[in-house]
C-alpha cells in the first residue's frame, strides 16, 4: 500500500465510487423507456401465471421449466433434456441478434432493455419518489444524519427490498406450477430451494439495482468491452455533435457574444446531470455509455428553450457525424441500417431461427434407442440357438399414455420376449408407455444357429403406436458363434 | 472526470512512473473490488483454521470443525443403510415364490443382486456373467442343480461341494480311468457314444461299444438316454452346452477323473436378503425357469 503514498504517484491505484444523482428527464426517449420498463416487468411477472392446456397428464403452465422431471415446457412446445440444442440454438439466436442490433443501432439492448437497465431504473424512479430530484438528493446525502433523513433513507431501502423480494419472488414461479408455489411460499410449505431462490435473487436485485448501478455495466459486465468489435462507422450511437457545439460559451459576458464565434453547448450540464451512469457525452463514445438517450432528452429541452435546433447531442453515425460537419448532403437513414453488415447477421439471424422451426414441426415425439448386450455378446443355448440381450428404450414424448408395439424385422424364426416380464416368445411385444415417460425394457431374443452362420447379422427394431401411425426404426445387430 | 472537465486536471493520469518516457496510465480499479479481494483472503484464513488444509508429512491439519471426508462418506452410506432397511426388510419377509409376482420388488431385487454379483460372484463366474471352462454360464437355459428361483437360491446358500455347509449339494463322479473301473479303450468308446448323444461327429462303431459301456457306468446318474439328473447335478450330455468342454480330448479327461467342481457357501457370509437378491439376479439373466 506504500506506493499509493508515493509522492510520486499522482492518484490513487483504487477509486472510490463517486457518487451519481442523475436528474428527471422528460421527452420522447424517457417515455420509450417508461414504456419498455412497464412491457418488460408486465413479461417477465406475468408469463408464469399464464395457462395451457396440455390434457390431464403434463403441468398446464405456459411456460415452464421443470427441472425436478428435467423437462421444459413453452406454449406449445415441450423439450427433453436431449433435445436442449433447441435452447443452445435460441442462444446462438440471441447472440448473433445482439450484434445485428449493436452493429445498427448501438447499445440498444443496454440502454433500454437490459434487466440491469431497467431495475436500475425502476429503483431510480423510487429513491426519486421518497427523496426528490438531483438537488434535494445531493442535499440530503450531504446533510449530517437527522430523524427526517434516516426515515428517508429506511424508505428507500424497504422499498427497493421489497422490489428485490418480488423480482425474486417471480423467479421461481417459471420453475413449479405458479399459485401452488404462491400457496406454498405463504404457507411455509414451499421446498428450501425455492426459499433459498428468492432470497438470493432479493439480495442481488437489491445491491445490483440500489448500490452497484453502473459498477456492474463498467466494471462486471463483459458486454461493454466487446462492443468496440461490433460497432463501426455506420452504426447509430448517441452522439455529441462537437462540430456544432463548440466551443461552449459558458461564462462568457453577454455582452461578448456577439463578437465571438461560439457555439451551440451553453455548458448548462444537463447531459452529465441525467447521465445514469455519471459521463459526460460530450468527451466522445465511452466504455460507461450505455446509449440510453437521456442525454438527448435533456439537451433537447434545452435547445427548445434557448431556441436552438435541436438534436445536439442526438443520435447519429460517426460517418454522418462527419458529413454533416462538412455540410455534405446525407444519405437517408435507412441506408445506415440496411447495409452487407447488418444484412449478413439478419440472414445469418434468420436462418437459424427458421431451420430451428423447421426440424421443431418435423421432430418425433415416439423414439426408440436399442443398446445391444456387449457382456457377454450372445449365448448359446442347450437346444444350439442362440440368443442376444438388448436394452430397448422407447421415449414417449407426448403427454398421453400410449401402448407401443415393437416389432422384429429381418430375422426370419427368431423371437422375442421380456425376461422380467416372463413374457411368452413372440415377434411383437406391446409396452405401454407412460404419458412423457421413458419405459426402458430388456429384450431377449434368441434364433436358429443357422441364422448366425456369418458370426453376425443385422436387423431392425420397429416400433409403432397402436392405434397411431408415428412409428420408429432402430437398427440392431444379432451376433453368433462364427461356424 | 465529467464534472471536472472544466478545470484542467492537476493529474495527468498517469502513475507517476517512467521508463525512457514512457508512463504508465493509471486505470484504477474500484475500491469495492479492493475490499472484496481482502474479503477473500479472510475467508481463505478463516478456511485453514476450520478445515484441514495444511499439508503435514502422514496427514492435512484436522480443523477446527473436526470436518473429514472419511467421515462425510461413512455418515451418507449409514443414511443409504437406513434408507434401504425397509426395503431390504421386506426382500428377506417375502417368500421367493411371490418375490417373483411383486414386479417392484423384483425389480429391486434384481438390481440390488448384480451390485452383490460385482462384488462377490465376477471372480468366477465373469462380469457378465458367461462362465468360463468350469465355471458355468449363468445366462444359459442349462441348469446343473435346477433353474428356478428356488433351485438357484438354494445353491447360492449352501455351495456346490463347499466344505463348510453341511447341506451343501454334494455328488462326486467316479474316477473311471484314475481308479481303473474303466480301461483307456473304454473310456474312448463311451466318448464317442457321448458325442453322438450330444449330435457331434462320432464313431460308430466306438460309439455301439460305447453305449454298452454307458449303460451300465452312466446312465445311474446322467440317464438311460444322457439327459442328466438335477438331483445329483448329472449334467445332461444331449444339448449342446458343456462345462469343461465337448471335444473327445476334454471328455476323455473328465471321464478319467473327475473334476468336481466347488463353490462357497454363501448364505453365512452375506445373509439370506443378499443371497435371495442374487437368485433374483441370476434368474433373471434369461435362463431362469
Amino acid at each position: 500500500m506504500s506506493t499509493i503514498d508515493d509522492p510520486l504517484v499522482q492518484g490513487s491505484f483504487y477509486q472510490k465510487r463517486r457518487k451519481i444523482f442523475p436528474k428527471r428527464v422528460h421527452g420522447p426517449f424517457r417515455s420509450l423507456k417508461w414504456a419498455i420498463m412497464a412491457v418488460t416487468l408486465a413479461i417477465y411477472y406475468v408469463t408464469p401465471w399464464l395457462r395451457w392446456d396440455r390434457g390431464a397428464f403434463a403441468p398446464n403452465q405456459a411456460v415452464l421449466v421443470d427441472l425436478a422431471h428435467r423437462r421444459f415446457y413453452f406454449f406449445g412446445v415441450e423439450i427433453w433434456p436431449q433435445e436442449f440444442y433447441y435452447v443452445a440454438g435460441l442462444l446462438i439466436m440471441a447472440g448473433i441478434g445482439l450484434f445485428l442490433v449493436t452493429s445498427t443501432v448501438g447499445r440498444a439492448w443496454c440502454g433500454y432493455s437490459c434487466p440491469q437497465t431497467v431495475w436500475t431504473d425502476l429503483f431510480m424512479a423510487v429513491e426519486r419518489r421518497i427523496e426528490g430530484d438531483r438537488n434535494a438528493r445531493i442535499k440530503l446525502d450531504q446533510a449530517p444524519w437527522s430523524a427526517a433523513k434516516i426515515a428517508k433513507r429506511t424508505a428507500v431501502h424497504a422499498s427497493w427490498l421489497v422490489i428485490g423480494l418480488l423480482t425474486g419472488g417471480a423467479w421461481v414461479f417459471y420453475f413449479a406450477d405458479a399459485p401452488t408455489l404462491l400457496r406454498d411460499l405463504f404457507s411455509g410449505q414451499a421446498a428450501t430451494v425455492a426459499y433459498a431462490s428468492v432470497a438470493v435473487l432479493t439480495f442481488t436485485t437489491y445491491v445490483f439495482g440500489g448500490l452497484m448501478r453502473e459498477q456492474v455495466c463498467t466494471y462486471m459486465c463483459p458486454w461493454p468491452r466487446i462492443q468496440g468489435a461490433m460497432l463501426d462507422e455506420n452504426s447509430l450511437v448517441v452522439t455529441y455533435k462537437a462540430w456544432r457545439g463548440e466551443p461552449r460559451s459558458h461564462g462568457t459576458k453577454k455582452a461578448d457574444i456577439a463578437d465571438l464565434e461560439l457555439g451551440d453547448c451553453v455548458d448548462c450540464l444537463a447531459c452529465v446531470n441525467v447521465c445514469p451512469t455519471g459521463i459526460d457525452i460530450r468527451n466522445g463514445p465511452q466504455l460507461e455509455c450505455i446509449t440510453c438517450a437521456l442525454c438527448i432528452d435533456a439537451c433537447n429541452e434545452v435547445m427548445g428553450k434557448l431556441g436552438r435546433a435541436p438534436d445536439l447531442i442526438g443520435y447519429t453515425t460517426p460517418q454522418r457525424d462527419v458529413a454533416e460537419a462538412a455540410g455534405r448532403p446525407l444519405a437517408p437513414l435507412w441506408r445506415t441500417i440496411v447495409r452487407p453488415r447488418s444484412l449478413l447477421y439478419f440472414a445469418g439471424w434468420s436462418s437459424i431461427g427458421l431451420a430451428m422451426l423447421v426440424v421443431l414441426s418435423m421432430r418425433d415425439r415416439l423414439d426408440l434407442t436399442v443398446s445391444h448386450d456387449r457382456n457377454p455378446l450372445f449365448v448359446e443355448l442347450a437346444d444350439g440357438d442362440v440368443r442376444n440381450g438388448y436394452t430397448v428404450k422407447l421415449l414417449n414424448m407426448e403427454p398421453r399414455p400410449r401402448r407401443i408395439e415393437l416389432r422384429l424385422e429381418g430375422l426370419p424364426g427368431a423371437t422375442m420376449w421380456q425376461p422380467l416380464q416372463e413374457s411368452v416368445r413372440t415377434r411383437v411385444l406391446t409396452v405401454d408407455t407412460r404419458p412423457d415417460g421413458l419405459e426402458a425394457i430388456r429384450v431377449l431374443v434368441r434364433a436358429p444357429r443357422d441364422l448366425v452362420r456369418e458370426g453376425s447379422v443385422d436387423f431392425r427394431f420397429v416400433a409403432r403406436e397402436v392405434g397411431g401411425t408415428e412409428r420408429s426404426i432402430e437398427g440392431a445387430r444379432f451376433n453368433g458363434p462364427e461356424a | 472526470m465529467s464534472a471536472d472537465n472544466r478545470k484542467p486536471d492537476d493529474t495527468d493520469g498517469t502513475t507517476g512512473h517512467e521508463w525512457d518516457g514512457i508512463r504508465e496510465l493509471n486505470n484504477p480499479l474500484p475500491r469495492w473490488w479492493l475490499y472484496i479481494f481482502y474479503a477473500t483472503i479472510v475467508w481463505a484464513i478463516g478456511y485453514v483454521v476450520l478445515y484441514p488444509a495444511i499439508p503435514g508429512l502422514d496427514e492435512a491439519s484436522k480443523g477446527l470443525l473436526g470436518w473429514s471426508s472419511r467421515r462425510e462418506v461413512a455418515s451418507e452410506m449409514q443414511a443409504v443403510g437406513q434408507a434401504r432397511a425397509a426395503t431390504i426388510e421386506r426382500i428377506e419377509a417375502t417368500p421367493l415364490a411371490d418375490l417373483r409376482h411383486d414386479r417392484e420388488l423384483m425389480r429391486i431385487a434384481v438390481e440390488g443382486g448384480r451390485s452383490a454379483y460385482k462384488v462377490y460372484c465376477v471372480q468366477c463366474h465373469g462380469s457378465g456373467a458367461a462362465g468360463s471352462p468350469g465355471y458355468p454360464n449363468l445366462n444359459d437355459d442349462d441348469w446343473l442343480w435346477g433353474g428356478d428361483l428356488a433351485a438357484i437360491e438354494a445353491t447360492l446358500r449352501h455351495g456346490i461341494r463347499a466344505t463348510d455347509d453341511e447341506s451343501t449339494r454334494n455328488s462326486m463322479m467316479p474316477a473311471f480311468g484314475r481308479d481303473g473301473i474303466l480301461q483307456a479303450a473304454q473310456i474312448d468308446d463311451v466318448v464317442e457314444h457321448v458325442r453322438q448323444l450330444s449330435r457331434q461327429p462320432f464313431d460308430a462303431a466306438g460309439a455301439r461299444r460305447g453305449a454298452a459301456v454307458f449303460a451300465e457306468n452312466c446312465a445311474v446318474c446322467h440317464g438311460p438316454a444322457g439327459a442328466g439328473m438335477r438331483e445329483v447335478g448329472a449334467p445332461d450330455l444331449t444339448d449342446a452346452i458343456w462345462l469343461y468342454g465337448g471335444d473327445r480330448a476334454t471328455l476323455a479327461r473328465t471321464v478319467h477323473g473327475p473334476r468336481g467342481g466347488v463353490m462357497p457357501a454363501w448364505e453365512k457370509r452375506l445373509g439370506p436378503a443378499t443371497v435371495k437378491q442374487l437368485a433374483a439376479y441370476v434368474h433373471s439373466l434369461g435362463g431362469g425357469e
